[in-house]
């Protein structure tokens, strides 16, 4: 055990909880713009997870991969969704389905949630994968819980934007697990899913914007002239 | 071979930048037409091909006789939809929004080759998402309220779903590497030759099916689907429906072998088996209550989507040579029948099936089509899907699934009432209308009617050329079943 050894294991906790609390925050804010921040924080956080990971390893690709993914992450796709959000105008999610209390009990449940379905997770890669021990076994629920609360946010927000948001995270908690079971995707596939990421983002951010061009201030539920 | 392997890519990713880049007409127009082409050679010359299995790039694509095959329907149904789908403009200066629409309509066509010739299930992922990414704007291009209302859906539910599919691609990579080579490679990940952990896989597979059902248009995940395909312009539409539930439905056989190898058939036949029964279902209820013709196709899709899990639930190799039979069928005729419907609603100027009336007597040409179309989509011989059917039947009959046979057989008849129905009110009846359209301009309506001719001609003959197509079906089921 070196120094590196263990300034590596210090950044993996403090990222997995900067995940954690970072996705709390978004299940429990309002402000678009403010989720946007968030959003940022996060994939520096997902970054540094990435970083201590290939110190851990000693692996240079996967260093590599970690500055990828504190550009893309950390700036550039939270850039498209506070532009987005100036753009729109739409300042607030001013109609979720869930209040804020309700929604971080709902938080709270699926992080209990996410700890008990890792558990075959983390037996299988136990001793083998890159969180064999120590304070990096408790990272890969925390990579679930980014999953769950990314769906939780997808299903109860009401506006475009913030369904756009509740994806990332999604996203997030996958890269997350990725890096946490696997050392990640190998690097043309990562690369590969940076992109199609990343146009996803573009793509939600500009439809968002021409939908509210085409009619108005309205939250998604509202788009239903096309039904049986 | 290997200049074959390229050959899709090369082309769409060429005829993708000159359509972007040219405002001369003739090339925007033409792009998507040559692309299939190109597509369809390669697809053919793979099927042709004999001897080792052609890689490329350290087997990052390979093409084996399933992947041949895929490609095949995937330019066959290409040319289909691209040529029928000309604009009836073809000189002059291409439009910012027609050049973006061709660029995309390649790039569309190259992900999904890509999909399908790719042996690495991590950018098998990515080609699919990047078909999510090249249609979004086809599918909201004429920016109405409800095209953008469909694009929006399809993009969040498309994106969402496929995403927890790319969960279940990491907990398998997550797997390979704790058996001791960390690959994604399908070829490696199906050699049996990893001591996989079969918990990890479980729910690696189960994670990959219900991600990738999404994007299949399966029960539950289909709800996009009725409004992506009935707002997409014609051709597009023709594609989606035609192929790009094709090519997600062959991710899933591909998932299928590799989960079967470590846990055995249960898992998978459970899953497949629900989406499909569930499809068939809930297809067979709600094409009763459609009243728009395009929505209507798009239903009778999710319902062939069902069948062919059911297929892949039977399983082994007669069932597996319907469902591939049933890919070729169910595209051409989709393909056809979408840019039919297309042609009518530029002559009646509506999608609603009781606005539609005596088509037969006004443009006997366009009804002959629709009926034709329907004919095979209904499974009536001698066309392709009653082969088809017919052998899915028999073989989950013998296979001790006599039940969900049952259960298939009913929807199957339930369907053909609900779709029969409907196109024939819309070709019957007397010529004289409110407004026989005649009059209206020239060029509404009209376009290639070869291809069309031509994919349903091969449809009618798919089923008895069993030296060409039984043979390539044969040689692709081998590669699934061992």
């Amino acid at each position: 055990m070196t120094t590196l050894d263990s300034l590596a294991t210090q950044a993996l906790a403090l990222s997995t909880g900067a995940l954690l609390v970072t996705a709390a925050l978004l299940v429990w804010r309002r402000s678009l713009a403010a989720s946007a921040r968030v959003l940022a924080v996060q994939g520096a956080s997902l970054a540094l997870l990435v970083g201590a990971i290939a110190l851990e390893e000693r692996e240079v690709e996967l260093g590599v991969v970690a500055l990828v993914v504190l550009a893309l992450k950390g700036v550039v796709i939270p850039a498209v969704v506070a532009r987005g959000v100036r753009v729109s105008g739409v300042q607030r999610e001013d109609a979720p389905r869930l209040n804020p209390t309700a929604g971080l009990v709902a938080a709270t449940g699926l992080t209990t949630l996410a700890y008990l379905v890792s558990e075959p997770i983390s037996a299988a890669i136990a001793g083998r994968g890159v969180v064999a021990s120590g304070p990096g076994a408790f990272a890969v629920p925390a990579g679930l819980t980014l999953v769950l609360v990314g769906l939780l946010l997808v299903v109860t927000r009401r506006r475009a934007l913030s369904q756009l948001v509740g994806f990332l995270v999604l996203d997030n908690g996958i890269a997350a697990v990725a890096f946490l079971t696997a050392a990640g995707v190998p690097f043309v596939v990562e690369l590969g899913v940076s992109l199609d990421v990343l146009l996803v983002a573009l793509i939600l951010a500009v439809l968002s914007g021409r939908l509210h061009a085409v009619i108005g201030a309205v939250t998604v539920d509202e788009l239903d002239e096309l039904r049986d | 071979m290997a200049g074959v392997l390229i050959l899709p890519l090369l082309a769409a990713a060429t005829l993708a930048l000159l359509a972007a880049v040219t405002s001369w007409r003739p090339v925007t127009a033409w792009s998507g037409v040559v692309t299939s082409g190109a597509v369809l050679v390669s697809g053919l010359a793979l099927v042709a091909h004999r001897g080792p299995v052609p890689e490329l790039a350290g087997g990052l694509l390979r093409a084996d006789a399933l992947s041949a095959y895929l490609l095949t329907v995937v330019g066959a149904v290409g040319l289909t939809a691209t040529w029928a789908g000309l604009p009836s403009a073809r000189t002059g200066t291409a439009t910012r929004a027609e050049r973006r629409y061709a660029a995309m309509v390649s790039v569309f066509l190259g992900a999904m080759s890509v999909a399908v010739l790719t042996d690495n299930l991590g950018l098998l992922w990515v080609a699919i998402e990047a078909t999510t990414i090249a249609t979004a704007f086809l599918v909201g291009h004429r920016g109405t309220r409800r095209a953008l209302e469909a694009a929006w859906k399809y993009v969040m539910l498309g994106s969402v779903g496929v995403a927890i599919a790319l969960l279940g691609v990491v907990l398998l990579y997550a797997a390979s590497r704790s058996a001791g080579d960390a690959t994604l490679s399908w070829v490696v990940l199906t050699s049996g030759r990893l001591p996989l952990d079969p918990g990890l896989v479980r729910v690696a597979g189960a994670l990959a099916v219900l991600g990738l059902a999404t994007k299949a248009g399966l029960v539950p995940m289909h709800a996009w689907l009725p409004d992506a395909h009935s707002q997409a312009p014609a051709p597009v539409s023709a594609l989606m429906s035609g192929v790009l539930l094709a090519v997600a439905f062959y991710g899933i056989l591909r998932v299928q072998v590799v989960v079967d190898a470590v846990v055995g058939p249960g898992l998978m036949r459970g899953l497949l088996l629900t989406a499909g029964l569930g499809s068939l279902l809930v297809s067979a209820a709600l094409v009763w209550r459609q009243r728009d013709y395009k929505r209507l196709l798009a239903w009778s899709s999710v319902e062939h989507m069902g069948l062919m899990a059911v297929g892949a639930a039977v399983g082994g190799p007669l069932a597996l040579a319907a469902v591939l039979l049933h890919v070729l069928g169910h595209g051409l005729a989709k393909a056809t029948a979408f840019v039919t419907a297309g042609r009518i609603l530029e002559v009646e100027g509506t999608s609603r099936i009781d606005e539609v009336r005596g088509l037969l007597a006004r443009r006997p040409l366009l009804a002959g089509l629709l009926v034709t179309a329907a004919a095979v989509l209904l499974g009536m011989p001698p066309f392709a899907l009653f082969f088809s059917e017919v052998g899915l039947v028999v073989a989950g009959w013998r296979g001790g699934l006599g039940w969900a046979m049952g259960v298939v057989l009913v929807a199957l008849l339930v369907v053909f009432a609900g779709v029969a129905r409907a196109v024939l009110a819309m070709v019957s009846g007397p010529a004289a209308g409110p407004d026989p359209g005649d009059t209206a301009a020239g060029s509404a309506g009209r376009g290639p009617v070869a291809p069309l001719v031509l994919a349903l001609a091969v449809t009618a003959v798919a089923g008895f050329l069993s030296a060409s197509v039984g043979e390539a079906i044969a040689r692709a089921v081998a590669v699934v079943t061992g």
